[in-house]
């Protein structure tokens, strides 16, 4: 009995430090993901999150500053005015009418501050008849297959 | 060729549900030539799924652009290496591989055991066949490779439509390591489904445990280095492709790949308790059970694009087929378990809390603890929006945070485990076996304190990994020692000898040597620098103890794409060490872009040099420039865990000991010679 309960406190030490390094590593990293549309309805706590956004690349939006790259997300019919401060250079996939996710704050003024910007390819040409082309296009920029 | 290719998927799916039909049959029947008849039904649909995925590649080949997969995924100017590649670039293609690499090891587990283990191999060969039934119904009715273009004529009847050329090869696939990764990891997913046929078929056949054991340890660690392989090699592309000097992000299809190769490795070590004490024998079926249904998680997430994908469930409807396929899964093993369940009862108890029995038990924690891990941060986002309403994700600091320690926990215990005695070991053996090791490792880390090594998980990493080299090393030393007091050969030939007397221990230990330098390669990473610069063709650019000189810039056309170059020029303490050519690719079949980093790679860093775009306001072009410590210590690590693997599959060879012993005076009993030698410690791999 006394062995069980040696290997029972164990195996409890290991699982619950483990459970609570992860609850540490939740709060830092949670990220909430909201579309377009939905950023205008946030209200209180809910508008100052972490998130992420989905859209397309509005065609002619992209404007490189300097310090930032300024471009408009289009996504259910609205717009969403997007400033990209990081410092990482943009992927390759990322033009007019890609799809692009971006991961940042939204601040006071409307627009939306994005520290990281994921970009799919942009589809090309038209799709072929049988859907074939939707594999590529579900790569995102880091996903490998 | 589409019609031929497909007709093949059709014949093969209806010999695959013949061999699964006929098998469960020929199960209760026991008919002879039933037996005969389905194992054959299972070779031929290998054999047409050979033939289909043959036709698919031909296409590629004969520029067959009235093929829409082929359209969507090569072009005349693709080059042939990459037209072999194209087959698993896309959705269909790739599903297609599977069902190739599947068929690769069934058509070899068929064939190796045809005259073999009668009473097992029915039920074996109906869930091999069900796991093609279900691949093959994709292949032909979901997702099929061979749909041609056609278009309705004026008179509304649809006709075959050739394009000139296709759309090409999406560029970040356009990398030598595309060509070699996915199908190693392909075939470590696929491989893991014959260690689940046999678990399976042993459970529902009640056929010995220790026996499909024995049977399936080869098959296992075939499908466990091809991922781990896979796994180093996406990491490698990530690394080398992506620009952006890291080669693990904790991305969904990343993370994907390692759940299975977390669980495979629990247990390859865990059925080590079985064997050798009969115990853990629930927790090894599921094991396999679980590696299994993760493999077709993995497959189903980097398919189905339901974490990562911007517009989650839009993709395509093969998202379903898979979750039915893992629901189903986990029905058969369940209701398998519970209607043979007495069948796995232990014949042991844990002795010692000081004992292998316990290492093992707590590496298996340890992997688990961190497979759930991976696992519910992987799918966050997916239950979060079930449970909340909101759909939240969690970034690398979750995984960190839980991995990290339980890294270095496993680490330890890899030192640790293999020279624990089983049942219990005493104060003396440990402390014969762990004295100098520990001593040394401890010695290494107040030297890195001293020369000002300040993060700590690199330091306790650094501490464990010296550790657990010399533990091995030692091992290697005494075992050679007796071999060289006995043969008098170099220490070397001694090392080798021992290693081919017991492949499996000393194998084994090769694997944990790689694994060290794995986490040697890991614990780089907390110390990368980089630094980014706009550059006129002349100036400098200052990193570590690199000087980066630009000489300036070029274009180079190739068949497929025009290349932008930086021509970098790296020096060290003013000598020139070596060009480096970060290049821009502009691909004009698909107006895309690609990058191409340029490394210069050492034991002690890498340099790291990628071609950034151009600067907005100075228009002139953008260097980022990495300093990533120890990098190529993950590779090598890989190199190594392949070689220890290949080795711990090796026959032990036992033939010396008998020359050894004949060559003894006739006076001495010739069996002398035939008794391994006790200091060697069979007993204990």
């Amino acid at each position: 009995m006394q062995k069980q309960a040696k290997f029972g406190v164990g195996i409890g030490v290991i699982v619950a430090a483990m459970g609570f390094l992860a609850w540490l590593g939740y709060g830092e990293s949670k990220t909430y993901y909201h579309t377009i549309a939905e950023l205008p309805t946030l209200t209180g706590a809910a508008k100052s999150q972490r998130m992420r956004v989905g859209g397309t690349v509005a065609p002619g939006s992209i404007h490189r500053l300097s310090g930032r790259i300024d471009f408009v997300l289009e996504g259910e019919g609205k717009t969403l005015p997007v400033s990209y401060i990081g410092n990482d250079p943009l992927p390759d996939t990322f033009v007019d009418k890609s799809q692009a996710l971006v991961e940042g704050h939204p601040s006071p003024d409307g627009r939306f501050v994005a520290e990281v910007v994921q970009a799919k390819c942009a589809s090309k040409y038209e799709a072929a008849p049988g859907g074939s082309g939707g594999a590529a296009a579900s790569s995102t920029q880091r996903s490998s297959m | 060729m589409d019609v031929f290719g497909s007709f093949a998927l059709v014949l093969a799916f209806v010999c695959a549900v013949y061999a699964f039909g006929g098998g469960i049959a020929a199960i209760f029947t026991r008919h002879p030539l039933l037996i005969k008849s389905t194992r054959q039904a299972g070779m031929a649909t290998c054999g047409l799924i050979f033939l289909a995925t043959f036709s698919l590649e031909y296409l590629f080949f004969s520029d067959n652009f009235s093929n829409a997969y082929v359209v969507a995924h090569s072009n005349r100017d693709l080059s042939t290496f990459y037209k072999i590649a194209a087959l698993w670039s896309g959705q269909e293609g790739s599903l297609l591989f599977w069902s190739f690499l599947l068929a690769v090891y069934v058509l070899s587990v068929l064939i190796t055991y045809r005259n073999k283990n009668g009473e097992l191999m029915p039920y074996v060969g109906v869930v091999m066949a069900g796991v093609q039934i279900f691949f093959l119904t994709l292949n032909n009715f979901v997702a099929s490779p061979f749909k041609a273009l056609a278009s309705p004529g004026a008179d509304g009847v649809m006709n075959y439509v050739a394009r000139a050329d296709g759309s090409g090869l999406n560029p970040l696939l356009q990398y030598p390591e595309m060509v070699i990764h996915p199908p190693n990891l392909y075939s470590g997913y696929t491989g893991f489904t014959i260690p689940f046929a046999f678990a399976l078929g042993a459970l529902l056949a009640r056929y010995p445990g220790e026996k499909w054991i024995h049977l399936t340890r080869k098959w296992t660690m075939i499908a466990w280095m091809f991922q781990s392989m896979g796994i180093l090699l996406g990491a490698h592309w990530a690394y080398a492709v992506l620009g952006w000097g890291g080669y693990w992000g904790w991305d969904p299809v990343e993370n994907a790949s390692f759940l299975p190769w977390l669980t495979g490795t629990a247990f390859l070590h865990s059925v080590m308790m079985q064997e050798k004490r009969g115990m853990m024998k629930v927790w090894n079926v599921w094991l396999v059970f679980c590696t299994f249904l993760l493999c077709i998680l993995g497959t189903f997430l980097t398919r189905s694009g339901i974490v990562s994908s911007v517009h989650a469930f839009a993709q395509s409807s093969i998202g379903s087929w898979f979750v039915g396929f893992l629901v189903l899964i986990i029905a058969v093993c369940f209701g398998a378990y519970l209607k043979n369940r007495d069948y796995l009862k232990s014949e042991n108890q844990l002795d010692s809390i000081v004992s292998r029995e316990s290492s093992f038990l707590f590496n298996n924690l340890i992997l688990l603890v961190s497979c759930v891990a991976i696992l519910s941060g992987t799918l966050f986002p997916v239950f979060s929006e079930w449970i909340t309403g909101d759909r939240i994700s969690v970034g690398a600091p979750f995984f960190n945070k839980v991995n990290i320690p339980t890294g270095l926990l496993l680490l330890f215990l890899t030192g640790v485990g293999p020279l624990l005695a089983w049942r219990k070991t005493s104060k003396e053996s440990l402390k014969r076996n762990f004295g100098w090791p520990l001593g040394i490792g401890l010695a290494a880390g107040v030297v890195a304190l001293i020369f000002g090594f300040r993060e700590i998980y690199s330091w306790v990493c650094l501490i464990l990994c010296v550790f657990v080299a010399s533990t091995v090393g030692l091992e290697f030393y005494r075992g050679a020692k007796v071999i060289r007091a006995r043969s008098g050969a170099s220490y070397l030939a001694s090392a080798v000898d021992l290693t081919m007397r017991n492949t499996r221990r000393y194998g084994g230990y090769i694997v944990h040597m790689g694994m060290v330098f794995v986490f040697i390669g890991l614990a780089g990473t907390a110390f990368n620098r980089d630094l980014q610069k706009d550059m006129r063709p002349g100036q400098t650019m200052q990193i570590g103890t690199y000087t980066l000189l630009l000489q300036g810039f070029d274009t180079k056309a190739e068949k497929n794409y025009t290349a932008q170059r930086m021509l970098v020029e790296v020096l060290r303490d003013n000598k020139p060490v070596m060009m480096l050519y970060p290049e821009k690719r502009h691909f004009s079949t698909n107006e895309q872009n690609g990058t191409m980093v340029a490394i210069y790679s050492t034991l002690k860093e890498d340099l790291y040099v990628v071609y950034a775009g151009d600067s907005p306001e100075t228009q002139l072009p953008v260097l980022h420039a990495y300093l990533n410590p120890l990098v190529k210590w993950i590779w090598l690590g890989g190199a190594v865990v392949v070689l220890g693997t290949l080795v711990a599959m090796l026959p032990n060879r036992r033939a010396v000991l008998v020359l050894a012993g004949a060559q003894q005076p006739a006076a001495q009993p010739l069996t002398h010679g035939l008794t391994p030698s006790v200091t060697l410690r069979e007993g204990h791999d």
